[in-house]
C-alpha cells in the first residue's frame, strides 16, 4: 500500500512540480510520513492555507482541478493489459447502439406463441403416424386392444381393511396367528411356497398336458374294449381267446426262460386252477348245449365232432398230468380250453429250434406253407409234439391272419358308410375281381366257416392279394400297372370310369390276354360302349357281380333300344360344324349390276368385276374350341349372361387381370380346407360382445414412444404383415 | 383317391388335423367341383338378398322425456346405461337391457346443453341454460335422501358445453370461451379465447388427452392444447360447424358436422383442406360420433335421418330413418359397436344396430363361419350390377327423396354454370377447385 502511494505520489509530482507550495507541501508530507511511522496513526486535519476556487468539504485538496478528465484515461492501467482493450472495445460499441425496439404487439406476440405451439403438437401427434397406418392397412383388427387379463385381488388387499371386533373374531385370529397362517404379507404359508417352487408353471403346464394325454388315450382305449366287446361274432371271440392264450404261453415260456422259480409259482397256480376245473363238471356233456348237442349228433356231423371234442377235453381234464413229460400231451387242441392243459409241455429247446415260433408268422411270404399245413389241421390226434408245435404256429398265423380279415371287414364297412355311392361301386368291383373260384370265397368271408376245417386265411387274404395272383406274370409289369390304373383314375370321370371296368373284367376273363392297355385317347362312342357291356352280360363265372352289372346293363339296354335312331355325336358333329361355317367372316359383295357394262336381265356382272368387289375378309382368330372335338365354344356376348357381369374395371384395380384373378379364387369351404377357408374368410374387424372398446392409449402400442424420437421414419414403410394379426395383440403377448 | 381317403379316415385324431366328429373328410380335387365362379356368384347373390331382407336396424324407443332431447352421454364403464338431456332441464339414466328410465333428476332450468360423464363412471356433469355447471353422483339416491348435486357451480356466461377430460380430474365447458377446471376448484384453471363468438361444443382429444377441438359460431373450427394453455389453429369454413368428434383410434384426426349438409373429416395436422367430404344429408348435420373402432362415425341431421358413414368414404353406407322420427339432434354410437342411439324432438331416444342385418344374440361357430363367408363373398362380389343393385338399395322417406333430387339438380346446374363460364373466359382465368378446398375460407395461425 505505502509503496503505491509513494509511487503515484512520485507520478504526480512529476507532472505537476512549480512554486514554492510545492516544496512546503512536500515538507508537510514529509513530517507527516515521519510522524506515522512512530506507529500511533494519527489523523490530522489538512490545514487549509489559502483561498481557493473550489471549495471540498470532504478535505480533498483540490489539486489538478479544472482540468478535463478523459475516460480511457481513467482506464489506462500503468502497463497496458489486454484484457482490458476487449472491455474497452465493448464500451464504444456501446456508445454506437441505438435506442431498443419497442416489443411486439399483443396479438402479433400471440400468434408466434400459437404458431410455435402448434409446429409442437403437429409433431407430437404425428408420431401415430405409423401406427394409423398399420391399423387402416391391418387384414384384421381385434378389439378391444388391450385384452383384460382376469386379475384376482390380492386376499391382503381385501384383509386389510377389515379388522377382527368381535371376541369371536379376535380368538379365530389369535389362532391363525398361533398356526402361523398368513394373514397379511406373504399370502402363501411356508409349505405352499415351498409346493410353488418345486413345481414352475411350465412343469405343470406339462404334466397336465401328459394327463390329458393319458386320459385320452385310455378313453380311445376304452371306446376300443368297448367296441371289441360288442362284436357279436363267436368266430372272432373264439379266435381272440385262443391268441390270448397263445400269448400267456409265450410269456410263461420266457418267464420260464429267465426266473425258472417264479415259472413253477405260476405253473402251480395252473394247476390249481386245473384241479378246480375238474372238480367242476364242466365238459360233462350235461349242460344245455351238450343235451342239444347231443341230440343233433344224430343228424349231424359237426354235432358229433364238438361232442367227441368235448368229450376229449373231459377225459384230458381228468387225467392227472405229468409235468415233466411233453409227449403225454393230448393230440387235440380243445377250443375253449383253459390256458392250463399246453403251458408246461412245452420244451425250451423246441421253441427255439422251430422256426415257426419266431417272428411273425402272418407275413405273406409265409403263406403257402402256411396253407399246406391247414391240411394238416384237419387231422386229428397226430401225436409228435414237432408237428404239433408247427400245427400250433400255424393256428396262430391263421387267428392273426382271421385278426387281420376282421379288421379289413370292418374297415371295408365303415368305408362303405361313409360313401355310399362313390365307394359302393368299387367295393363290388373289388369282389368281382376276384379270379376263377372268387363266389366261394366271397361267401366264406361273409360267414364264418362252420367246417371242421379251417379256410379263412385264405378267404380273408384274397381281399389284400387278389391283384397279386390275377397279375402274376411279372411283378414289375404288375407295379407299372397299379400304378398306371390308380392315375387312370383319378383323371377318368366316373362314367368313364365305369366303362373301364368292364373292359378289365373282360380281360379278366381271357385270362391270357394282356392286362394292361393303354387308355383310349380318342373319344368313347357310347354306342360301343353299350355294345360291348351287352356282350358282357352273359358271363357265366361271375354269378354275383353278374347279377350286379346285369342290373345296370338292362337299364342302359333299354335306353339304347329306345334312341336307336338318334346318333348323338353324329348331330353334334354337325351342329359345330354349323357353328364354325356361321362364325366365319363372309366376304362382302359390293358389286352393282350395269355400273360400266351393259345391264338387263340375264347378264352377270364380269368375273373382273366380280374379283374387283368382292371384298375378303381376313380370317377369323383360330376358334377356341377347334381342338375340344367335344365341345362348341360360343364367343358370342351373351346378353343373359351380361347383365351379371361386370362392365367396368372397378377402382382399386388396373388391370382386368387383376379383377379376375380376385375373382376366379373361390372362397368356400366347397374348395377351401376348413382352415383355408376360416383364414379367407376371416372379419376385416372383430369385437367381443359385451365388451367396452377403449379409445387406443400409448400402452397398447409400445411403439409411439419410441417412434415419437425418429420423426424421420419413412410413412410408408410397408411392415410384413404376419399371420393378419392385428398389432396390439402380439406385441402384448412378447412382453 | 381311395387310399387317402383310407387315411383320413383313420387318422381323426391326428393333432393337427381337427375333424369334428360329424364332419366327413371331403376331396378337394378342383376337378370333383367345378364351376367354382358361378356356385360362389350364386351364393353372393343370395347372401346379398338375404341382407337386405334381415335389415331391421331399428330395435325399440325409448320415451319419457317431455320435452325434445338435447344431449346425450355413454357411461364410460356400463354398457347398459346411458344418459339425456332434454329441453326442459330433465336429466334422464336409462337402463337399455330393460329399456327403461331408471332415474330422472330436474338438474336445470331451461336446456340442459351438454353433460358428460366422468371417466371413472361414479358421476357426471351437466351445464344448462341457467348459467351453471353441476356434477351429479351416477347412483341414485339412496332413500329418503334427496337429489342434488355434488357439486354447483355458477357461471358469469351460459354454458353451451361440456367435455371431460379422458384420464385427469379436468373437465372444459364452452359458452364465450372455453374454459378449463379443475374438478376441486369453482373457477377456471384457465380460459381460452380466440376472438369473440359464442362456442357451440368443445371435445378433447381420447388419444392426446391434452388437446383439445371446438367449433364457434363464427364458421370456425379451433384446436387448444391444455399444456401451454393456448389456441393452435383456426380453420374457417363455409358454413357454421355444429360439432366435432375426435377419432378415438387415430389421434389427429378428427371431423366436424356442419351447417352445409356435409361433414369434414380433418387431419389436424393439415388444416388447410380437410381430408374427406362426407356428403348425403339434405339438411344441416347438427351431431356426430364415432364408432369405438374408428373405422365409422355416424351423424344425426336436421332432415330426420341418421347417417352411418366409413371414415374413408364420401358417401354413406347406411341411412336410418323411421316416420315418427323428427330432427335428430344428438346422437351416440355405443362402446361395444353394436348399437346406436339417437335423441330426436319428439322427445324419444331410438336405439338402432350398427349393421343392420346382423343378427343378434350369441351365434353358434357355424353361423359364425356362414356370416363371415357370407360377408366375404358380397365382398367379393360387390362390383357386380346385380349385387351391387340389391345391396345399395335403401328405402327413404319421400320428403328426402324428393329433397336428394332436388339438390341433385342444383349441383348439376352450378356445375353447368361454372363449365360455361369457364369455356368462355380467359384459359386459366377459372382454375379448377378442388371440392375438398371449396368449403374452406381460412386458415388462420
Amino acid at each position: 500500500m505505502a509503496e503505491d502511494w509513494l509511487g503515484v505520489e512520485t507520478a504526480v509530482s512529476a507532472e505537476e512540480d512549480e512554486g514554492q507550495e510545492d516544496g512546503e507541501r512536500r515538507h508537510q508530507q514529509l513530517l507527516e510520513a515521519v510522524s506515522s511511522l512512530s506507529g500511533r496513526k494519527r489523523r490530522k486535519l489538512a490545514e487549509r492555507t489559502e483561498a481557493s476556487v473550489q471549495v471540498s468539504e470532504f478535505n480533498v485538496s483540490c489539486k489538478g482541478a479544472g482540468e478535463k478528465l478523459v475516460l480511457s484515461e481513467l482506464l489506462q492501467p500503468i502497463r497496458p493489459k489486454s484484457t482490458l482493450s476487449s472491455v474497452k472495445k465493448e464500451l464504444t460499441r456501446v456508445k454506437q447502439k441505438k435506442a431498443v425496439e419497442l416489443p411486439l404487439s399483443k396479438e402479433e406476440a400471440k400468434r408466434v406463441v400459437r404458431e410455435a405451439a402448434y409446429v409442437r403438437t403437429s409433431k407430437d401427434v404425428g408420431k401415430w403416424q405409423q401406427v394409423v397406418l398399420q391399423n387402416r392397412r391391418a387384414e384384421q383388427l381385434v378389439f378391444p386392444l388391450k385384452q383384460e387379463i382376469a386379475t384376482v385381488v390380492p386376499l391382503e388387499q381385501v384383509a386389510s381393511a377389515w379388522k377382527a371386533r368381535t371376541p369371536l373374531e379376535q380368538e379365530i385370529f389369535g389362532l391363525l396367528h398361533k398356526t402361523q397362517q398368513p394373514i397379511t404379507d406373504p399370502l402363501l404359508t411356508p409349505e405352499e411356497t415351498a409346493s410353488l417352487q418345486a413345481m414352475s408353471l411350465e412343469e405343470a403346464r406339462q404334466r397336465r398336458a401328459e394327463l390329458q394325454k393319458a386320459r385320452v388315450v385310455q378313453s380311445y382305449y376304452e371306446a376300443k374294449a368297448r367296441r371289441e366287446k360288442k362284436i357279436k361274432s363267436k368266430k372272432y371271440h373264439r379266435v381272440l381267446k385262443k391268441s390270448k392264450r397263445r400269448k400267456a404261453l409265450k410269456e410263461f415260456e420266457l418267464l420260464h426262460k429267465s426266473d425258472p422259480e417264479a415259472a413253477l409259482a405260476r405253473l402251480e397256480e395252473l394247476e390249481q386252477l386245473r384241479m378246480q376245473e375238474r372238480m367242476s363238471l364242466k365238459h360233462q356233456n350235461k349242460g344245455k348245449w351238450a343235451r342239444s348237442r347231443a341230440i343233433m349228433a344224430k343228424y349231424d356231423l359237426e354235432a358229433r365232432k364238438a361232442m367227441q371234442e368235448q368229450l376229449a377235453k373231459n377225459k384230458e381234464l381228468m387225467q392227472k398230468v405229468r409235468v415233466e413229460l411233453p409227449e403225454e400231451e393230448p393230440g387235440d387242441v380243445p377250443e375253449e380250453d383253459l390256458t392250463s392243459v399246453t403251458v408246461p409241455t412245452i420244451p425250451a429247446g423246441a421253441s427255439g429250434a422251430n422256426p415257426w415260433m419266431l417272428g411273425k408268422p402272418s407275413g405273406p411270404a409265409e403263406e403257402p406253407e402256411v396253407q399246406e399245413g391247414l391240411g394238416d389241421v384237419a387231422v386229428p390226434g397226430a401225436a409228435e409234439s414237432k408237428e404239433e408245435m408247427e400245427e400250433e404256429e400255424e393256428e396262430v398265423s391263421e387267428e392273426e391272419a382271421l385278426l387281420q380279415g376282421f379288421a379289413q371287414k370292418r374297415h371295408a364297412r365303415q368305408q362303405r358308410a361313409g360313401s355310399p355311392e362313390g365307394h359302393g361301386a368299387d367295393e363290388m368291383e373289388a369282389v368281382s375281381e376276384l379270379p376263377g373260384d372268387s363266389p366261394i370265397h366271397a361267401v366264406c368271408a361273409e360267414e364264418p366257416a362252420s367246417l371242421g376245417i379251417e379256410q379263412p386265411p385264405q378267404a380273408q387274404e384274397e381281399i389284400l392279394l387278389s391283384e397279386q395272383l390275377r397279375r402274376a406274370r411279372t411283378m414289375e409289369d404288375v407295379e407299372a400297372l397299379a400304378s398306371e390304373e390308380r392315375v387312370e383314375e383319378q383323371e377318368k370321370p366316373a362314367a368313364a370310369r365305369a366303362e373301364e371296368r368292364v373292359r378289365q373284367q373282360e380281360e379278366g376273363r381271357a385270362g391270357d390276354r394282356r392286362a394292361k392297355k393303354p387308355p383310349a385317347k380318342k373319344i368313347i362312342s357310347l354306342q360301343a360302349v353299350l355294345a360291348g357291356k351287352c356282350q358282357e352280360v352273359q358271363c357265366p363265372s361271375l354269378p354275383v357281380v353278374v347279377e350286379e352289372e346285369e342290373g345296370g346293363i338292362d337299364q342302359r339296354g333299354v335306353i339304347t333300344e329306345a334312341f336307336a335312331g338318334d346318333d348323338v355325336v353324329a348331330d353334334f358333329r354337325r351342329e359345330k360344324r354349323k357353328a364354325e361355317q356361321a362364325g366365319k367372316p363372309q366376304p362382302v359383295n359390293l358389286v352393282l349390276p350395269g355400273w360400266g357394262e351393259w345391264g338387263g336381265t340375264g347378264l352377270k356382272p364380269s368375273a373382273k368385276k366380280i374379283k374387283r368387289f368382292l371384298l375378303k375378309p381376313p380370317p377369323a382368330p383360330p376358334r377356341k374350341d377347334q381342338h375340344l372335338p367335344h365341345v362348341i365354344v360360343s364367343e358370342q356376348r351373351n346378353i343373359h349372361a351380361a347383365a351379371h357381369q361386370v362392365s367396368e374395371l372397378p377402382f382399386p384395380f388396373e388391370r382386368h387381370q387383376q379383377f379376375e384373378q380376385s375373382i376366379r379364387t373361390p372362397v368356400g369351404p366347397t374348395w377351401n380346407t376348413q382352415r383355408a377357408f376360416q383364414k379367407l374368410t376371416a372379419p376385416r374387424v372383430v369385437t367381443r360382445a359385451g365388451h367396452i372398446i377403449q379409445p387406443i392409449s400409448a400402452e397398447d402400442v409400445p411403439d409411439v414412444a419410441t417412434a415419437a424420437g425418429s420423426g424421420a421414419k419413412p410413412a410408408l414403410e410397408i411392415v410384413p404383415k404376419g399371420r393378419e394379426q392385428p398389432f396390439g395383440r402380439p406385441r402384448k403377448r412378447a412382453r | 383317391l381311395n387310399s387317402v381317403y383310407l387315411e383320413l379316415h383313420y387318422v381323426p385324431w391326428v393333432s393337427n388335423v381337427c375333424i369334428t366328429p360329424t364332419a366327413v373328410p371331403r376331396n378337394y380335387d378342383p376337378a370333383l367341383h367345378p364351376f367354382e365362379v358361378p356356385r360362389e356368384y350364386t351364393r353372393a347373390l343370395n347372401a346379398t338378398k338375404l341382407e337386405r331382407v334381415f335389415a331391421k336396424p331399428f330395435l325399440s324407443s325409448l320415451d319419457g322425456h317431455r320435452d325434445g332431447v338435447n344431449c346425450m352421454a355413454k357411461h364410460p364403464k356400463s354398457l347398459s346405461t346411458v344418459l339425456s338431456g332434454a329441453c326442459d332441464g330433465e336429466v334422464k339414466i336409462w337402463n337399455l337391457t330393460k329399456r327403461q328410465c331408471i332415474r330422472t333428476i330436474q338438474a336445470h332450468e331451461g336446456f340442459v346443453r351438454g353433460m358428460c360423464a366422468r371417466f371413472c363412471g361414479t358421476s357426471f356433469f351437466t351445464v344448462g341454460d341457467d348459467k351453471t355447471v353441476k356434477q351429479w353422483k351416477m347412483e341414485s339416491p339412496e332413500y329418503g335422501e334427496e337429489e342434488e348435486p355434488i357439486h354447483t357451480i355458477l357461471g358469469k356466461t351460459v354454458y353451451t358445453g361440456i367435455d371431460h377430460h379422458w384420464k385427469e380430474a379436468v373437465f372444459a365447458t364452452c359458452g364465450h370461451q372455453v374454459d378449463i377446471w379443475d374438478e376441486q376448484r369453482t373457477s377456471p384453471m384457465c380460459s381460452l379465447t380466440w376472438g369473440f363468438d359464442s362456442i357451440s361444443s368443445v371435445k378433447f382429444n381420447p388419444i392426446e388427452t391434452y388437446l383439445l377441438g371446438s367449433c364457434a359460431s363464427d364458421r370456425n373450427i379451433v384446436l387448444y392444447d391444455m399444456r401451454k394453455s393456448t389456441p393452435l389453429k383456426k380453420v374457417i369454413l363455409n358454413m357454421r360447424t355444429n360439432t366435432l368428434c375426435w377419432n378415438p383410434m387415430e389421434a389427429f384426426v378428427f371431423t366436424a358436422a356442419n351447417e352445409d349438409y356435409n361433414l369434414y373429416t380433418f387431419d389436424m395436422r393439415f388444416l388447410e383442406s380437410p381430408v374427406t367430404v362426407h356428403m348425403d344429408h339434405v339438411s344441416a348435420v347438427l351431431d356426430v360420433d364415432y364408432s369405438p373402432t374408428g373405422k365409422e362415425f355416424v351423424s344425426a341431421s336436421f332432415d330426420k335421418s341418421v347417417r352411418i358413414f366409413p371414415v374413408d368414404k364420401g358417401h354413406s353406407r347406411e341411412v336410418y330413418h323411421t316416420k315418427r322420427m323428427q330432427h335428430v339432434i344428438t346422437v351416440k354410437w355405443t362402446s361395444d359397436n353394436k348399437y346406436i342411439l339417437c335423441g330426436s324432438d319428439e322427445m324419444n331416444i331410438r336405439l338402432w344396430k350398427a349393421n343392420a342385418s346382423e343378427k343378434l344374440g350369441v351365434l353358434a361357430p357355424r353361423e359364425k363361419a356362414a356370416m363371415n363367408y357370407n360377408q366375404k363373398l358380397k365382398e367379393k362380389f360387390q362390383y357386380h350390377p346385380q349385387i351391387r343393385r340389391i345391396a345399395q338399395h335403401r328405402h327413404l322417406p319421400k320428403s328426402i327423396f324428393c329433397q336428394i333430387k332436388e339438390q341433385r339438380i342444383m349441383r348439376e346446374a352450378r356445375r353447368r354454370k361454372e363449365l360455361n363460364r369457364r369455356k368462355h373466359s380467359k384459359p386459366g382465368s377459372m382454375p379448377f377447385v378442388s371440392e375438398r378446398k371449396k368449403h374452406i375460407v381460412a386458415v388462420v395461425k
